[in-house]
């Protein structure tokens, strides 16, 4: 663990971990009210979301493209609950009409705007580069206690940790609503919590973490975050706080396991090059997902295994 | 817009006619066979399908360089793309039936890591030396303009094939759809007819996968068929209707494209399909926004002559704005509310069915005939003469209607 880890591997790693619980920590609860898949309309949607910010600020810069994304997710949101009330469509196939056009409309303008030199690019919004968000002036671990070389850590971290703070802040904030909320949304709303506005702020949160993580590591992490460790959590237990712990655990274990196989793995099987860190964060999280589905303790429904 | 015309008429070249043509029959492709899959509620499944069939083109590639082929055979990546795609509706089935994870869970699951696995083998890809310049990232977002006329026969063959067998199996795909249970008491086996749909989703998305890429094609699966939904109450026609739609988006499309430089082709397709989804969805002569705004708007109104004209006959005093505009245009009262000749007359033939009315719900109240009562309906339209006479008889002879 010398002075090349701190300064190539460490942000990277720590990067990834905030991303992945940034965003399971909204996809516990989208999962459990069976919403799992807003999370992928929400992470397709950001595409046009930062392609528009672009177009209307004329930087890459993090904080208008959050807002840019935000705004998107709203309007993905509103319009798929258009799609499915005004033409009376079940809410997958309104889902699938409203992110598939929408991302037909990011890839178009990104294709119409002039995006050399500007990176800003299919490929790199679906796959991200987790591996080039190094930190070089962190020559040493000392550099940790450096302000010099702290103040020139990638700004992707800075805003995940932000926002990973941010996301824990609101849900242990909102813990007792969203917990009644998500297991009875009727009783819920007898005792007097909005629960349409805590829906429409699940969501806003989720797009959130979704932008912040995207920015940094591309879509493919962002989805693969929002619904694999909180399913394999729901798998290892039936009560809300030990889920909740599983899903970070399983989030960290994927992003570090992740990291180092991407990073370590083909060296180690003979390779030279190593491969995406963001597409083996996700396959980790399969992997443990592929697991607890085989052996979770939890991984029946109730009453199903009694009676078979 | 010359150039889009040009297009539009096939005859801006030869390549651009080809895509043209290429784009509809895969449209009308995609659009058929999606429409089962949209009516068993399991559209999101073409989701996850599109993006398990990127690590199938990764370990395709690999497998024939290995083996000393050239890699970039069409033919084997398809086929590896098929194979990991089936996998991952397999993986999708086993998560819904063996553990408590809903659909939607497991939708989401097997897409993203699929593609995250996808992602890995690309990169693996870039480092071999036989793969620097594979240019399988063209499979994320397509490159219709790269089509060749053997591609174009893959998709005419290929489509027409699958577009047969949606025909074939219409029946028992409707059946499934609509009422599983009673169709696997009537002697369907439901477990091959769902595996039917998903083979032929899987095979439009792996003939499509090169042409609008597989983020795209899933439009083109899901977004035909609910355009359909809105003209037509029967799955048959919404197949044909779908096809069209899908064909439409394809053909205009590719034509847009033509017309200005980067305007690139699998996005514009899927923004036409999106805009005839949402013509479709204002202005459907049934299920449309606007159709239903219209019939709401004359329910309304009728509502409130009859109940205009109940107040009129029984001489109460009328408040309701709209009421009294209603009768106003309808001719039946004056401008300061005293009624007219016609007004009079229509309001005491209103009492008298009301009347009726109330006379049938006392004598058929354990009927629906009671149920069909619900206060605009003319009574004569439910019941013959003689059963109308027959109330009369009960109801005693006319009173005037002093007003």
């Amino acid at each position: 663990m010398g002075s090349e880890f701190v300064q190539l591997s460490l942000t990277p790693l720590l990067i990834g971990i905030l991303a992945s619980i940034a965003c399971a920590l909204p996809g516990t609860f989208l999962l459990l009210r069976r919403e799992a898949l807003i999370s992928d309309a929400i992470g397709h949607v950001t595409l046009p979301g930062i392609v528009v910010s672009f177009l209307f600020t004329g930087v890459v810069a993090a904080w208008p493209m959050m807002i840019g994304a935000g705004a998107a997710a709203l309007v993905a949101v509103a319009l798929i609950e258009a799609v499915k009330r005004l033409g009376n469509i079940e809410s997958g196939a309104a889902m699938g009409v409203v992110f598939t056009a929408l991302f037909a409309g990011g890839v178009l303008l990104l294709e119409q705007t002039d995006t050399s030199g500007v990176h800003l690019d299919v490929q790199h919004a679906l796959m991200g580069n987790l591996e080039s968000l190094v930190w070089l002036a962190g020559r040493d671990w000392s550099a940790l206690t450096d302000p010099a070389a702290l103040a020139k850590l990638p700004d992707e971290l800075v805003r995940l940790a932000v926002v990973c703070v941010f996301v824990v802040a609101l849900t242990i904030a909102f813990w007792r609503p969203l917990k009644i909320a998500t297991f009875d949304e009727a009783f819920a709303r007898t005792v007097g919590i909005p629960t349409r506005l805590l829906s429409l702020g699940l969501v806003m949160t989720a797009a959130v973490a979704a932008v912040a993580a995207f920015d940094a590591v591309g879509v493919c992490i962002v989805i693969a975050m929002f619904i694999c460790p909180p399913a394999a959590a729901r798998l290892m237990s039936d009560r809300l706080e030990v889920n909740l712990l599983w899903t970070v655990a399983f989030a960290t274990l994927s992003a570090v396991l992740g990291y180092v196989l991407a990073g370590y793995g083909p060296l180690w099987l003979g390779g030279s090059h190593s491969v995406s860190a963001a597409g083996m964060i996700a396959t980790v999280s399969g992997i443990i997902l592929a697991l607890t589905a085989l052996f979770g303790p939890c991984r029946t429904r109730t009453g199903e295994a009694a009676a078979t | 817009m010359e150039r889009f015309l040009d297009a539009l008429l096939l005859s801006a070249g030869y390549n651009s006619a080809l895509v043209a043509i290429g784009a509809a029959l895969l449209g009308f492709a995609a659009g058929a066979c999606g429409t089962f899959m949209f009516l068993r509620k399991r559209a999101l499944v073409s989701d996850a399908l599109a993006h398990a069939t990127l690590p199938g083109i990764g370990l395709a590639f690999i497998v024939m360089v290995a083996f000393g082929g050239d890699g970039r055979n069409l033919v084997g990546l398809l086929l590896g793309s098929a194979i990991t795609a089936g996998l991952g509706v397999l993986v999708v089935d086993w998560i819904v039936s063996r553990t408590r994870l809903a659909e939607d869970a497991a939708i989401g699951a097997v897409l993203s890591v699929f593609f995250g696995l996808g992602v890995v083998l690309l990169t693996v890809i870039q480092t071999m030396s036989a793969g620097r310049q594979a240019g399988l990232e063209s499979f994320l977002l397509g490159s219709t303009a790269g089509m060749l006329f053997q591609d174009a026969v893959f998709i005419a063959v290929g489509g027409a094939l699958a577009v047969a067998f949606t025909w074939a199996l219409r029946r028992p795909m409707t059946l499934v759809s609509f009422d599983a249970d009673y169709a696997a008491a009537s002697g369907y086996n439901v477990r091959f007819v769902d595996i039917a749909i998903m083979g032929l989703v899987l095979a439009i998305t792996v003939i499509g996968l090169k042409l609008v890429g597989l983020i795209l094609i899933v439009a083109l699966l899901i977004i035909p068929p609910v355009t359909a939904r809105f003209w037509t109450e029967r799955a048959t026609a919404m197949i044909w209707i779908a096809g069209a739609a899908g064909s439409v988006s394809g053909y205009i499309g590719t034509a847009i494209s033509a017309s200005a430089p980067a305007l690139p082709t699998g996005p514009i397709i899927v923004l036409v399909c999106a805009a005839l989804m949402l013509v479709s969805l204002l202005f459907a002569p049934r299920r449309g926004v606007l159709a239903a705004a219209l019939q709401f708007y004359r329910f309304q109104r009728r509502v409130h002559l009859r109940q205009g004209l109940l107040a009129l006959a029984r001489q109460e005093p009328i408040h309701d704005r709209m009421t009294l505009s209603v009768l106003r245009k309808a001719g039946l009262i004056r401008r300061d509310g005293v009624p007219t000749e016609a007004g009079r007359a229509q309001a005491a033939k209103a009492l008298l069915d009301e009347q009726r009315w109330a006379m049938v719900r006392r004598l058929h109240a354990d009927t629906t005939r009671a149920g069909s009562y619900d206060g605009v309906t003319p009574i004569e339209k439910v019941l013959t003469r003689d059963e109308i006479a027959e109330i009369d008889r009960r109801l005693g002879p006319p009173q005037e209607v002093t007003a």
